[in-house]
């Protein structure tokens, strides 16, 4: 089967983890014989060549094509004063709102040219770069007629994939990998949400990376759950990680490793911390990330007087990651609202144990993990101080949780998408 | 009699490098060498050295009647041994004229004395013996505590180590009606002479020398004699008490600064009736008028003249109680490197950085901080906080088995 499907960014050049999905769901996909056309706004050149990859900035949109007005006209609700930027926290935002509303109020005339150099970021100029990515999708769509299936990745690529639909009229999934109620909690942004919305239903079919998710999809979004396939992420590599890195301070070591935003709840780990820590003197907490919350968690560490048992490393990247997973006798992942979540499956990967919320989508596919409501601190501490000391618990989930990541595999994934696409197909014709 | 007293703070911090959470308990080396022997470097070429050859070169033209007194802080005596050993040589030609007064302080240019008696009475007397060793001998008789910070119980605790006499800022709010330019006491023990620093005048010099948006821009030689020669002739000193980096660091040398210092002692002697004085002459001379009445510390910094710099957040807070907290600890383990440490951590520096009062004073504290935020120095310091605490844990555990061996 040949699929037409619309990214938004490739390995390595990524500043998320939709890229990372993409890349798993892609080599999953190629094990089961499946021809893709890979679509992102900017190619890099050093992409691992396993689709065929079409690089946005390169096409040239020829504006004699009739249907290419009515795509337009369709999307001219992103071209007011479109100032958002859905991957900063509240106060970065706001900074960029204030700085977005006084120096530019409508999209530049650019969009228009013939062609167009995508930043392929999430940038200030974001709602540009997706309206006219959908523009260059219609035209990838006209000019390539030999696909069966259009297949686009979160609201980046909505209008893309919307736009290729109604000029090839092959039938769309949408792949739902975070909402924007998971982004920005209940204070959505209007743009976003109605883009979402578009996208899941002009789609033919909705895949959810979680049960989660789908129930957000249901419920918000109106999209009957008959027309929505949960289909869970994987890990790229299942192997044991065996670190030779060793932990240079006596005690046991409690982590948090992510962006601290609102999202990931970083503060109920700091509260939970506070508890444990007066219970036991043989314990340290490490919350590693940088974040718009940063700052404030530091100022609760000082103020519950912690801080010599609780340390910040800052934004940590390439080895160090892998150093703190390994050095970590506990991890935890508190977040108030979390699609999927893939850092706790790498933590399994280095042998530690993990904590996780009850809303994440990981949860529904990790079994041998202690799970907890993400604002129940009182259980977050039990948890922690349980694998800290009874090590009959941690012992198991080292175990049994290695030989459960060993069926979280891409290939497994692919397969289920390929009967999605085949359902899809079948009920459209 | 009356006179102008001019003293001048020395010091630099051993500044802390960049040390992460990977570092706890392994890196045990805390200091930023490169920095702080940089900073040193090109401070010593900007004030230290220029500024020491002019002062001993008025202090020769005059013949003694010209006289300025130091405070070197003992982390900064450490720094010149270690980088700058041609600006010790200076200092020590100074004080060999005999017209030059050193005071004492604590050695790390601590808090201590707001939260320790010993540790404070320890850091006193290791500045004294450094003074003894480096400059031949030579034993303060005045005290000068870290940011000027007095209050009654802290003055009592300096008449009892046997000082004469101690420095302060004439904060306006202890002052209230009162003139900075008198002798006071300390309220508690009266035989402790308290000499106040006339911060108008200190920092017009200090602070406002250089800035043309000042409404006295340029302050000339001229003009400050006008205004000493305005102060009422009953009021017998006028104490100038300002951060020696003044010269040539924090007002540059275009500013002409080093010109007005160095007309300034001929046009006092010449054309008012003040002399020039080191504060143990001034307590030993000039009668006191009173007793002055310091409830809570005062400082001399930023407007409110408090202790806010430092303390009173809850980066600060937390970070000073869990220091203070290893005191104890500290001083059961015979080991000189870890004794050196606890007394750098001490040093203020580390605990202004972390001030968080931006909107007020923040621009100047941002001007002195090595750090992005305050946020980032409290994080720096903790995780050093982290390692110095299990080394201390180490030894101790250590020195229990070679007892336990021993006996």
């Amino acid at each position: 089967m040949k699929v037409l499907m619309f990214g938004w960014e490739f390995p390595p050049h990524i500043s998320g983890g939709l890229g990372t999905a993409c890349y798993g769901l892609v080599k999953g996909l190629t094990h089961h014989k499946q021809d893709i056309i890979f679509v992102v706004p900017k190619l890099w050149g050093d992409e691992e060549p396993m689709a065929d990859f079409v690089n946005a900035s390169d096409i040239s949109i020829d504006y004699r094509e009739k249907k290419f007005k009515s795509i337009w006209k369709n999307l001219t609700y992103l071209e007011v004063s479109s100032f958002l930027v859905p991957y900063l926290g509240p106060d970065e935002y706001k900074k960029f709102t204030d700085y977005a509303i006084h120096d530019r109020t409508d999209v530049d005339e650019s969009i228009f040219t013939t062609k167009y150099e995508f930043s392929g970021k999430y940038g200030k100029n974001l709602m540009e770069e997706v309206s006219r990515y959908a523009l260059t999708g219609a035209q990838i769509a006209r000019d390539r007629s030999d696909f069966e299936i259009i297949h686009a990745h979160d609201w980046l690529s909505f209008p893309a994939g919307i736009a290729a639909k109604e000029i090839s009229g092959k039938p769309l999934v949408a792949h739902v990998h975070a909402t924007e109620f998971d982004r920005s909690g209940e204070t959505v942004n209007q743009v976003v949400y109605d883009i979402e919305r578009a996208g899941m239903h002009a789609a033919d079919h909705v895949i959810a990376v979680s049960q989660l998710t789908k129930n957000t999809i249901v419920r918000k979004y109106g999209i009957p759950a008959s027309k929505v396939t949960v289909v869970h992420n994987a890990v790229l590599d299942a192997s044991i990680i065996k670190s030779t890195f060793q932990k240079k301070v006596p005690e046991k070591i409690v982590t948090f490793l992510g962006r601290i935003t609102f999202q990931k709840g970083p503060e109920y780990f700091v509260e939970a911390a506070k508890k444990v820590i007066d219970r036991d003197p043989n314990v340290r907490f490490v919350m590693a990330g940088s974040g718009d919350l940063l700052n404030r968690m530091i100022d609760r560490v000082a103020e519950l007087r912690i801080a010599t048992k609780f340390n910040f490393t800052g934004f940590l990247k390439g080895k160090d990651v892998d150093h703190m997973y390994a050095i970590s006798d506990v991890y935890v992942m508190p977040s108030v609202s979390e699609p999927f979540g893939i850092s706790p499956l790498e933590a399994v990967r280095h042998n530690t144990p993990v904590i996780i919320s009850k809303q994440s989508g990981v949860a529904e596919v990790l079994t041998n993990a202690i799970k907890i409501d993400f604002w129940d601190i009182d259980a977050m501490a039990d948890a922690i101080f349980a694998l800290l000391h009874y090590n009959g618990i941690s012992r198991m989930f080292k175990e049994l949780g290695s030989e459960e990541l060993k069926k979280l595999k891409w290939e497994h994934v692919a397969a289920k998408l390929v009967s999605v696409y085949e359902k899809t197909i079948s009920a459209k014709s | 009699m009356r006179t102008i007293c001019f003293y001048f703070q020395v010091h630099q911090p051993f500044r802390l490098k960049p040390y992460r959470f990977f570092d706890i308990g392994e890196d045990h080396h805390y200091w930023d060498d490169f920095s702080n022997r940089s900073i040193m470097r090109k401070v010593a070429q900007k004030c230290y050295l220029p500024m020491n050859a002019l002062l001993l070169q008025l202090i020769h033209k005059y013949n003694g009647a010209f006289k300025v007194t130091f405070s070197i802080s003992g982390t900064f005596m450490d720094q010149m041994e270690a980088y700058a050993p041609d600006v010790l040589e200076s200092f020590q030609k100074l004080v060999a004229t005999g017209h030059v007064e050193l005071l004492n302080e604590t050695y790390s240019h601590s808090l201590a004395s707001l939260k320790s008696k010993d540790e404070f009475k320890d850091l006193v007397y290791k500045h004294q013996s450094k003074i003894k060793e480096l400059f031949n001998g030579y034993t303060p008789k005045v005290f000068r505590n870290t940011e000027l910070i007095y209050s009654d119980q802290i003055g009592a605790m300096v008449a009892e180590l046997g000082y004469d006499a101690m420095l302060t800022e004439g904060a306006k709010h202890i002052l209230g009606w009162k003139s900075p330019n008198y002798v006071y006491v300390n309220s508690m023990e009266p035989k402790l002479k308290i000499l106040l620093k006339n911060f108008q005048l200190s920092d017009d010099i200090a602070f406002r020398f250089g800035n043309k948006a000042w409404d006295d821009y340029p302050l000339t030689t001229d003009k400050f004699i006008n205004w000493i020669n305005a102060i009422p002739q009953e009021e017998e000193t006028l104490n100038l008490f300002m951060d020696y980096e003044t010269f040539g660091e924090h007002q540059w040398a275009e500013t002409g600064i080093f010109e007005f210092m160095g007309h300034l002692p001929e046009a006092v002697l010449s054309r008012t009736n003040f002399t020039f004085s080191t504060p143990s002459e001034v307590a030993s001379k000039i009668p006191p008028v009173g007793k002055i009445h310091v409830p809570i510390p005062i400082s001399w910094a930023d407007e409110e003249r408090d202790l806010t710099a430092w303390l009173g957040n809850d980066l600060q807070d937390e970070a000073f109680d869990r220091l203070y907290e290893l005191e104890k600890l500290v001083n059961t383990i015979d080991d000189e490197e870890i004794k050196r440490d606890w007394r750098y951590l001490q040093t203020s520096d580390h605990f202004y950085y972390m001030c968080t009062k931006f909107f007020s004073d923040g621009d100047i504290h941002s001007y002195f901080s090595p750090y992005d935020s305050p946020y980032d120095a409290f994080i720096n310091y903790m995780n050093v906080l982290s390692d110095f605490m299990i080394r201390l844990k180490e030894k101790t555990n250590s020195q229990k088995e070679e007892t336990s061996i021993q006996s």
